[in-house]
């Protein structure tokens, strides 16, 4: 799954850390859904699509459709 | 923002906390495992109500870190819950084929010694620590 959130954090200046603790989850975390090496459960990406005020499908895209 | 602040610092100590309860409750299972191992032949010369005594103590404490254990799963994040996770389903495996075998080997007289159960709980120790550092290294 494509996601948006490496621009997203960047745009704000957060570090991976800044946006792990706004999560509730470890760096090692976000740093691996930025790489797309891991897909967040449902909670988690709405989590991160309210943290951003954005839709889930603004952030995350499924590879199967892009 | 401060409120998000709070539920992160809370989440971080929370984890921290059954981290180091994790600990506790393995090194007094671990403790009393040796107690109840030694204690008979050293200790108090095989005596039956010690020995029930010092059994039930290490059976409570083993508990009481499966209690803790899960408590700790719980409070990991996903990624790490999936890590921990991959890695138990890779050691059961690895128990449940292994042991076999391995008892098997006994029964087929292709070793002469008595499987020891130790042997086994190391090699899924081992196990364990490789399916963790494996998950680690897969989203690192």
């Amino acid at each position: 799954m494509k996601n948006r959130l490496k621009v997203l954090r960047a745009e704000r200046n957060w570090t991976q850390a800044k946006l792990a603790s706004e999560l509730e989850v470890s760096r090692q975390t976000v740093n691996a859904i930025e790489k797309e090496k891991f897909d967040p459960s449902l909670p988690l990406a709405f989590k991160a699509a309210r943290l951003f005020g954005l839709s889930i499908e603004d952030i995350f895209q499924d590879e199967a459709q892009s | 923002m401060d409120d998000s602040k709070t539920r992160s610092a809370d989440w971080a100590a929370t984890a921290k906390r059954n981290t180091v309860r994790l600990g506790y409750w393995t090194f007094a299972w671990v403790a009393t495992m040796a107690v109840a191992t030694f204690g008979p032949k050293y200790v108090w010369d095989f005596a039956t109500l010690p020995t029930i005594l010092a059994v039930l103590v290490n059976l409570g404490m083993g508990f009481g870190m499966i209690v803790a254990n899960n408590r700790y799963l719980q409070g990991l994040d996903e990624l790490h819950k999936k890590i921990f996770l991959d890695a138990g389903a890779f050691t059961l495996g690895v128990g449940l084929v292994c042991g076999l075998s391995y008892e098997l080997l006994e029964n087929i007289k292709l070793i002469s010694f008595e499987p020891e159960i130790s042997h086994l709980v190391m090699l899924m120790s081992l196990a364990f620590l490789a399916g963790l550092i494996f998950g680690h290294r897969k989203y690192q």
